[in-house]
């Protein structure tokens, strides 16, 4: 690739050898422009997925000869004038999201050998804008986990610090993007699993309002909380990505019949008169003192730029946990009863009847944190619990969804820390799901609301990056790009590099 | 109240899971960990609250009742793990 005769033009904007550099908007402009071609810059990101992800294990599948096609493509398509912004721009799909003719695990046994007979509607759109996949990234177990230590493939390490986790569940989308293995790439957000990540890695993270991308072709957790976004280094790069995945879908009538406004378009609107609501409930004892400082002074960001800072409460958001641990494993062991050894996916062998068929296949197909979702939403679901728990978490859930209401009267955003500490270790906590499961207490707040919500890097807290989170009313992907681009403008966080992963 | 091994057989047969008698143990701790977890919830005042079972409060939308998808069977069954003359086999269920 290095080869000097392809390098005839003078003036290249972006250097052959560190094209993972630049951002995908810089990209953009370069293949545009012609100065690079989609299949130098696949080429170059294929090599440092071969060269560099023994040992971060991002990728469960790669898939080199389609990505090189379609780069091909991409670059016949620039040189006819009809590309979109990101057309022959790498890019990676947790492997959630359904790709035909391509693997589709979900981080399973249960599905290893699922080759998916459609494109997820998210997939189709991206794919439609010309963008290259290269491939499908590693996850937590059917997305249930906030480590990514629960996928069948084994953990993904965080670049910063192999010894760390990366977040999940879309650990392995998070790493690709921070080690510059691709330019972005798609991940899925049920409590947090997109923005938990991305604060653990340095990342942009946008989880839209719920019903703002289509569920068609996503592999179903809990229907009434999942929603698809982006991991990317700039706000830019996530309104870019945005745009093509976004907007209505009939083969998914829980997506929203809104219009798509320009996200990039409105990363230039006027802000500066926002009010920042600031809840107590995210400065708890729970929060690392210095996680809670590098948030402070990214609000003082905000606050020299002309925002105003209120300070609000609400009332209902510590029971968002506990409601997220009725809420989602009830419909998870709804939704994952489909798994059953006879349409598709793992099979177990077995000589006795139809019951024993079904425990033996499941039991063998799912791994131990999805088992205990399956019985726990079993259990809150049964006979004689179901208003306890299942139709009481549903209350409380609408109290905090009122919280939030109640809150937006008065403030635009909503902002706190994405996480109570920095990236954990590797083995910390996976022995004791309660610990996990408490690691996601500022995320799971604004699913359980429909809220959309975004992760920007804040600072770095002993060498690992943390995130400051932004929330805003149903429909505010405009506001939150628009803050987080801002914010990204007075601030070097987000360009920073993790060390090993330079060239 | 923690779930007794016996309580949690019932909920695998009810989930049509198995665990292994090795497993047990430590799944009956576990989950009685994750119900005094969501127990919490049983402090709220929630009178007069009405369940929301949908985040955005949305109706959903409706479609002309007509036929989109074409027949793709062999496609999908190419996925499944026995299939005989298109159909899915499973266990004999019927003595």
């Amino acid at each position: 690739m290095d080869n000097e005769s392809t390098r005839g033009h003078e003036a290249r904007v972006i250097d052959l050898a560190s094209m993972h550099e630049a951002t995908i908007a810089q990209l953009a402009q370069a293949l545009k422009q012609r100065k690079i071609s989609s299949k130098e810059l696949t080429e170059h990101f294929l090599e440092r997925i071969a060269r560099l992800d023994d040992d971060l294990n991002a990728f469960i599948t790669v898939t080199r000869d389609a990505a090189l096609a379609q780069a091909e493509a991409a670059d016949a398509r620039l040189a006819a004038g009809d590309g979109t912004a990101l057309t022959g721009i790498p890019i990676a799909h947790k492997d959630i999201f359904c790709t035909e003719g391509v693997k589709t695990s979900c981080g399973s046994r249960m599905l290893d050998n699922f080759i998916s007979p459609y494109d997820a509607t998210a997939v189709a759109r991206l794919k439609q804008a010309g963008a290259v996949m290269l491939g499908k990234t590693n996850m937590d177990e059917f997305a249930m986990g906030s480590s990514n230590e629960t996928s069948f493939y084994g953990p993904v390490h965080n670049p910063w610090d192999r010894e760390t986790v990366p977040g999940g569940s879309s650990g392995g989308s998070a790493a690709a993007v921070a080690a510059r293995l691709v330019c972005g790439a798609t991940g899925t957000d049920t409590g947090g699993s997109i923005r938990q990540p991305a604060a653990f890695t340095g990342l942009t993270g946008i989880k839209p309002t719920y019903g703002r991308v289509s569920r068609y072709g996503m592999v179903a957790f809990a229907s009434s909380l999942d929603q698809a976004g982006t991991l990317t280094r700039t706000a830019e790069d996530a309104a870019l990505m945005l745009q093509s995945m976004a907007g209505t879908d009939e083969r998914d009538s829980t997506s929203l019949p809104d219009p798509v406004p320009n996200f990039s378009k409105a990363l230039e609107e006027p802000w500066e008169n926002l009010t920042i609501g600031v809840p107590d409930n995210f400065f708890d004892d729970g929060l690392d003192p210095k996680n809670a400082q590098l948030v402070r002074e990214a609000l003082s960001v905000f606050e020299r730029l002309g925002a105003r800072l209120k300070d609000i409460h609400l009332e209902h958001l510590h029971l968002s946990v506990p409601v997220y641990y009725v809420v989602a494993p009830a419909e998870a062991s709804s939704n994952l009863s489909r798994f059953d050894g006879v349409r598709y996916g793992h099979r177990a062998e077995s000589s006795g009847g139809l019951t024993e068929f079904y425990m033996r296949t499941r039991g063998e197909g799912f791994g131990a944190e999805v088992k205990r979702r399956i019985l726990t939403g079993a259990y809150v679901l049964s006979a004689g619990y179901y208003d306890a728990y299942y139709l009481q978490a549903q209350k409380v859930r609408q109290l905090i969804s009122q919280d939030f209401a109640r809150a937006f009267e008065d403030v635009d955003l909503i902002a706190g820390p994405t996480t109570p500490t920095p990236a954990f270790g590797l083995g910390q906590k996976v022995g004791d799901p309660i610990q996990m499961y408490l690691n996601d207490i500022y995320t799971i707040g604004a699913p359980l609301a429909g809220l959309p919500a975004l992760s920007t890097p804040c600072g770095m807290v002993d060498d690992l990056p943390v995130g400051l989170q932004l929330v805003g009313p149903h429909l505010s992907e405009e506001r939150l790009l628009a803050a987080a681009h801002r914010f990204q403008r007075e601030t070097d966080w987000h360009t920073r590099v993790p060390p090993g992963y330079v060239d | 109240m923690p779930l007794s091994q016996e309580d949690v057989e019932k909920l695998c047969l009810l989930a049509r899971l198995e665990i292994t008698p090795e497993e047990l143990a430590d799944v009956a701790a576990k989950l009685s960990d994750i119900v005094a977890l969501v127990n919490q919830l049983q402090a709220a005042d929630t009178a007069g609250v009405v369940p929301m079972a949908h985040p955005l409060d949305r109706a959903q939308g409706l479609r002309a009742d007509r036929v989109t998808e074409s027949d793709q069977h062999e496609r999908y069954q190419r996925n499944a793990p026995m299939v005989e003359r298109d159909l899915y086999l499973v266990p004999k269920v019927i003595e």
